[in-house]
């Protein structure tokens, strides 16, 4: 008798449970600045998709804004289902002081979580009129370089841990020259805007700069956007690898029942047509028949990781973005 | 006897105040505070008195020091003329002011940098004769100018208009020319009411954030505001750092709050007396 009223117990909870929980026909994807173009056209594919194999409507609702700000408003309480950031950290420190992604987030799936990649680029006046080609033109007397402020933007993050990658192998790990030339990256920025969208718009429509370094990808949108007659894309012989890292967001999915629509919407940026998408918008994905597709497009560069060139993400975090951090030394030697 | 008071339901209203300013000045205030207090002295000085922190106070204060004397004077022409002249327009003119009180700071700052780059309408010909506004000291004055103005002729205004035209004909009855006028009995009576018109202005300018950054460059040591240094204090998941930095702000705010209230009831006596 006991044992049955357990088991009727049991499969009462079992039954509860998934009605509690009912799936919602809405998620949130909270992303990075210069991702909204990108995940609109990916939302429209994938809320197709999802009708086509379930028959139910969804909406696939979007937030962007720079990937910290976005980090510390998850932190903060806004419920996102999924977030596709541009730098590992911010979904670190989702796992790290809430609790709120599960600690494995990064073998969850495959390439360290990160659907597809890309590097910081140039992007220069047409004709290319100051001839820069490698990241030691940057430094020239003559040229001024736009790219955001490292400390608000992820984006700019990269550029600076780039340029500091070319300059240890350039002298060979030497500090001292390492820090010379970083300082005279920094002296040849007139701007320092927030996020990438700001310096977009100080080199394209106020004319200011000769170069404006960011991912390949914006390079590329930029150039489509505001013309092709004015602009060129020059790719650097090397750069850094950006992973464009993506996570359910544990804590809330669960919550809110989500967690079915979130993975498979996750999941659906690996699929064939998500990556044939993703790579349109100019990113470099990892599915070989969308790589073979895209092969013109896509001028070869030598990629270093930040775990080769730093020893992983947490240390270059500490070491050189925090309060008195490196860069913030740089920044005050200048 | 109990003691009468003309206002009906003054202790209702009264508490009714001391509870919004707790709620909505001193609370936000106080939990300003407290993250700062999550440092040690030593800490807190370190973050206030870094060489970059230094040096935004010394970039926000000049600029703001330069903006508030230019609305000063301007300010007090713009509120003179508003008053004491009539010409068509004038009601359009006088509901412009207030545009820098309605504009979203950030429209405010990305319209400015617009303008003054050097491809920009005023921008284009000031780069001719070799000046640069948009991403130097000087676009953050004329950010600051911008969103302070309204400050300095709407507190002018009203005094100017109870001022009677009479006292400026009394005046030249007694033989005062125009500069003797102005400088004994005009500015005497405005002084008070000029005084709060530019610590607010200035108070204003100490704390603008969204204008500036856009036509700023923030550059740390040279273009960089102390709002924007607290910011990205924020940014770095650093918040007692910021709340350092804003208990800076908002201490140096706070003093020039009560130095010109305490001057303003100076001069009041001052004036009963002479």
């Amino acid at each position: 008798m006991k044992k049955l009223i357990v088991a009727a117990a049991l499969a009462a909870l079992a039954f509860a449970a998934p009605a509690k929980a009912e799936e919602p026909n809405a998620i949130l994807n909270v992303s990075y600045d210069i991702a909204r173009e990108l995940y609109a056209e990916i939302n429209k594919a994938f809320i197709a998709k999802y009708k086509a194999e379930t028959g139910k409507d969804l909406e696939v609702k979007q937030s962007h804004a720079g990937s910290s700000k976005q980090a510390r408003a998850i932190l903060e309480g806004l419920e996102a289902d999924v977030v596709t950031f541009n730098q590992v950290t911010d979904v670190q420190i989702l796992s790290d002081k809430g609790g709120l992604v599960a600690a494995d987030w990064q073998t969850r799936l495959p390439n360290n979580a990160s659907p597809y990649y890309s590097f910081p680029s140039f992007l220069v006046r047409e004709g290319n009129p100051k001839g820069i080609k490698d990241w030691g033109d940057l430094v020239r007397e003559d040229v001024k370089v736009i790219f955001p402020n490292p400390k608000t933007s992820g984006n700019a993050r990269y550029t600076y841990l780039a340029a500091w990658a070319y300059a240890k192998e350039a002298f060979q790990g030497d500090e001292t020259k390492i820090h010379d030339f970083i300082k005279k990256l920094f002296a040849n920025v007139p701007v320092f805007d927030t996020g990438g969208r700001g310096a977009t718009t100080t080199f394209v429509e106020r004319e200011t700069g000769d170069v404006l370094i960011t991912f390949e990808a914006e390079t590329r949108a930029i150039a489509k956007e505001f013309g092709e007659d004015k602009f060129d894309l020059v790719t650097p012989p090397a750069s850094l690898l950006a992973e464009f890292p993506v996570a359910v967001v544990d804590k809330v999915v669960d919550k809110r029942g989500s967690r079915a629509i979130a993975e498979s919407y996750l999941k659906f940026l690996y699929s064939p047509e998500g990556q044939e998408i993703v790579a349109q918008f100019g990113n470099r994905v990892h599915e070989p028949n969308v790589v073979e597709r895209h092969k013109a497009d896509f001028p070869e560069v030598k990629l270093v990781t930040v775990e080769d060139v730093f020893g992983g993400w947490p240390k270059v975090t500490k070491e050189h973005f925090g309060s008195d951090g490196i860069l913030d030394q740089l920044f005050v030697a200048r | 006897m109990p003691q009468r008071r003309v206002l009906p339901g003054l202790p209702l209203s009264l508490g009714v105040t001391l509870i919004y300013v707790a709620l909505i000045i001193a609370l936000p205030v106080a939990a300003v505070l407290l993250k700062a207090m999550s440092l040690s002295f030593a800490e807190f000085w370190n973050i206030v008195t870094s060489p970059r922190a230094l040096a935004t106070y010394r970039v926000t204060g000049l600029s703001a020091l330069a903006a508030t004397l230019f609305n000063a004077i301007f300010g007090f022409a713009f509120a003179w003329v508003l008053v004491r002249y009539d010409f068509p327009g004038k009601r359009l003119l006088d509901t412009l002011v207030d545009v820098p009180f309605a504009l979203p700071t950030a429209v405010a700052g990305v319209t400015l940098t617009a303008l003054f780059a050097k491809n920009g309408w005023f921008g284009a010909p000031l780069a001719q004769i070799g000046i640069e506004v948009a991403y130097t000291p000087l676009g953050i004055i004329i950010a600051m100018i911008f969103t302070s103005l309204p400050f300095i002729v709407r507190t002018v205004q009203p005094v100017l208009e109870e001022l009677d035209p009479e006292f400026e004909d009394a005046a030249s009855c007694l033989g005062a020319g125009d500069l003797d006028t102005m400088r004994r009995v005009i500015l005497p009576l405005l002084m008070p009411a000029l005084l709060a018109g530019i610590s607010f202005a200035f108070v204003r300018c100490l704390g603008e954030f969204g204008a500036i950054i856009f036509i700023a460059g923030n550059q740390p040591m040279s273009t960089e505001i102390t709002s924007l240094l607290a910011f990205i204090r924020i940014e770095e998941f650093d918040y007692p750092g910021a709340a350092a930095i804003a208990t800076v702000m908002l201490l140096a705010s706070l003093t020039i709050l009560i130095l010109t209230s305490l001057a303003q009831s100076w001069y009041g006596r001052h004036l009963t007396r002479s």
